[in-house]
């Protein structure tokens, strides 16, 4: 149908795609005391149909799925464990990719001077989505962890 | 029936044939089903973008030849399947009035798209697109996206996504066959015949 409803109403068909094919959600609040190491899980689903580059991706051209984590307040930024990667043919090339909905787990350590109370960690999640035909410009999106230090 | 007849006969039939249909090797028509007839074409957006060599590239300056623009990027899968056969359409069609415009859409811009030109051996220019560019030709939100160009600057043919090899071959013979670059329009036709 794609290619008929282009044919039939042409560019402007074009301006209404676009969607971004990820979405995150709300990642568990981190409650810890001072030097102690936390972790929280970072939910992410990818549209049906749709797949974004695993981390590491298959090849060095290949953007993949990552965080990154600018302002993380009380926190010390560690480890991001991304899950296990399913293979995906696009013609010749074998890809490594996410899909449906999985976890991220974002690890911290609680900050020896860590005064008591809330914060939030900022970072934002990139990725860059494609289908079996498709691919779209990388994404960013920002990710906000809640933390409480005891 | 002597053997004598029969090639009389034989030969009769043959000639017949050649004064009806003709026996010399006329070009191949090829129907690209996925061309727009010519009332439905609207012109391909003109830009002024720079090429690998920082050399000013107009589209304008491509009009009477037939035109495949492609919006790709390096990070594109699909992408990267179709430039070989981009690649090959230029070899095969570059002195017949065709020529390939890719425009790359990579952020990190020629420090990426040098070393692909290279590594594939890209026989055609590349310009670094911009959102500007992007917008005249209604977002290219996905990637590949290519644009079939007719000898008139129109838009012939859009393609959203990895489309077959045959798909462009089919759509470059029919725009290289229409004389003096008109294209036939069929469906025109058709309408007036009634």
């Amino acid at each position: 149908m794609l290619p008929l409803a282009l044919l039939l109403t042409g560019l402007p068909y074009l301006a209404a795609q676009g969607s971004g094919h990820l979405s995150v959600g709300s990642p568990a609040k981190i409650s810890g005391a001072r030097n102690a190491s936390v972790q929280t899980k970072i939910p992410v689903t990818v549209d049906p149909g749709f797949h974004v580059n695993s981390n590491p991706a298959a090849a060095e051209y290949l953007i993949p799925l990552s965080v990154t984590w600018s302002a993380t307040g009380a926190l010390e930024a560690g480890k991001v464990t991304y899950p296990k990667a399913t293979k995906e043919k696009v013609g010749d090339d074998t890809l490594t990719v996410y899909t449906g909905s999985f976890d991220l787990i974002a690890s911290f350590k609680v900050s020896a001077s860590a005064p008591a109370g809330p914060g939030v960690a900022a970072g934002k999640l990139r990725y860059q989505a494609c289908n079996s035909t498709t691919c779209f410009p990388p994404k960013n999106v920002e990710i906000s962890v809640p933390y409480q230090i005891q | 029936m002597s053997l004598m007849r029969l090639f009389t006969v034989f030969a009769t039939a043959v000639l017949a044939g050649c004064l009806f249909v003709g026996c010399s090797r006329a070009p191949t028509t090829v129907k690209a089903a996925s061309l727009k007839p010519n009332s439905q074409r609207r012109d391909a957006p003109d830009f002024t973008l720079k090429d690998a060599d920082g050399k000013t590239v107009h589209l304008s300056e491509y009009r009477g030849k037939v035109v495949l623009l492609d919006f790709w990027a390096t990070w594109c899968d699909p992408c990267r399947l179709e430039i070989p056969w981009f690649i090959d359409l230029q070899r095969k069609n570059k002195d017949r009035g065709f020529e390939v415009l890719g425009v790359s859409m990579d952020d990190e811009g020629w420090e990426v798209v040098k070393p692909f030109m290279k590594s594939v051996g890209m026989n055609y220019r590349v310009v670094i697109g911009n959102d500007e560019t992007t917008q005249m030709y209604g977002g290219v939100d996905s990637l590949p996206s290519t644009f079939l160009i007719d000898r008139q600057g129109k838009i012939a043919a859009i393609h959203i996504g990895l489309a077959s090899r045959k798909v462009f071959e089919d759509g470059v013979e029919e725009l290289l066959h229409a004389p003096a670059g008109i294209v036939i329009d069929r469906a025109s036709l058709s309408r007036g015949a009634r």
